[in-house]
């Protein structure tokens, strides 16, 4: 798990440096991983409480927490804290934005992998 | 190896990722394989022992089959979802058993009323259609096979409305196709 975890930081780095030369327009709010799982997880449900979305990205408290928040401040999705009984909930959903940003960087992705397939 | 390639590369592995976790997001995956073939075999012993049987007995054999599969199912299901560390109450699991029980819910009530009109012939067709339906609905959510397995079932229940051998289609359904898929399931998807 950790060898994983390391190879794909590893990966994450080397890939940040060509991109850097080669994509300039390249979305880096939803680049990074953690962000982009929780746009993956947004993009096919309506709404997400918090746990709902740290069992999916399978990751801590405090990473859905920083990295949501990002995505929060990119537009890309609203939170909604409310109570339920005495019990607060924290609820996720993508904005209109944040399902178009989603869409480009996909299609960014696959021309990428169209235009180097050869 | 070249730089773009490298980028085609990480852009594919990028997509593999998105589609990974679309896939946790949406998918309930804890079918249990185990429980599959368990509850095929009860139900070819109850096939046996359901055939010389007739009317009220023969349907009262087989619901004692349904409750002991339906016990089963949900055991092994909950330790198969504990094993991968997720919940049986996630979104995917809630839109899972919504599609799964709505079909068998039909076919439960379809069954009062088709046992008062006293025509318990139709009951295999009936049951392995509805089966077959909602295998068809909540493998929309699911690993690729359930719905495959659904449309089998449903190709026996069409066949129980032609042929007069229901107890051995359902021992073809409830017994056979449960194991063969169970194992499939079991092998390929983590038990």
């Amino acid at each position: 798990m950790a060898a994983r975890a390391q190879r794909n930081t590893a990966a994450a780095d080397e890939s940040r440096v060509v991109e850097k030369r080669t994509i300039p327009d390249f979305d880096r709010k939803i680049h990074e991983r953690t962000r982009l799982a929780i746009m993956s997880a947004l993009a096919v449900n309506d709404k997400l409480t918090f746990v709902e979305l740290r069992d999916i990205v399978q990751t801590t408290d405090g990473n859905i927490s920083v990295h949501a928040r990002k995505l929060e401040d990119a537009g890309y999705l609203t939170m909604k804290k409310y109570f339920v009984g005495r019990i607060p909930r924290t609820e996720y959903q993508m904005t209109p934005a944040g399902r178009r940003a989603f869409e480009k960087y996909i299609a960014h992705m696959e021309a990428l992998v169209k235009t180097n397939k050869k | 190896m070249t730089e773009p390639v490298r980028i085609g590369d990480h852009a594919f592995a990028n997509l593999r990722y998105i589609r990974d976790a679309m896939e946790r997001a949406t998918a309930f995956t804890s079918i249990p394989g185990v429980g599959g073939v368990i509850i095929g075999v009860s139900a070819i012993v109850t096939a046996f022992v359901a055939q010389p049987l007739r009317g009220d007995r023969w349907l009262e054999a087989w619901l004692i089959d349904a409750v002991f599969a339906a016990v089963v199912a949900f055991a092994l299901m909950a330790r198969k979802a504990s094993r991968a560390g997720v919940t049986l109450r996630s979104p995917a699991a809630r839109r899972f058993f919504v599609s799964y029980f709505a079909p068998i819910a039909a076919a439960a009530l379809m069954t009062i009323a088709v046992v008062r009109a006293g025509d318990h012939a139709l009951l295999p067709a009936l049951w392995l259609l509805s089966y077959g339906a909602s295998f068809i609905a909540s493998g929309a959510f699911s690993i690729r096979v359930v719905p495959l397995m659904g449309i089998c079932f449903m190709m026996l229940g069409i066949a129980a409305l032609f042929i007069p051998f229901g107890n051995i289609l359902l021992a073809a359904g409830f017994g056979g196709l449960h194991i063969v898929f169970g194992f499939i399931i079991a092998r390929n998807y983590g038990g």
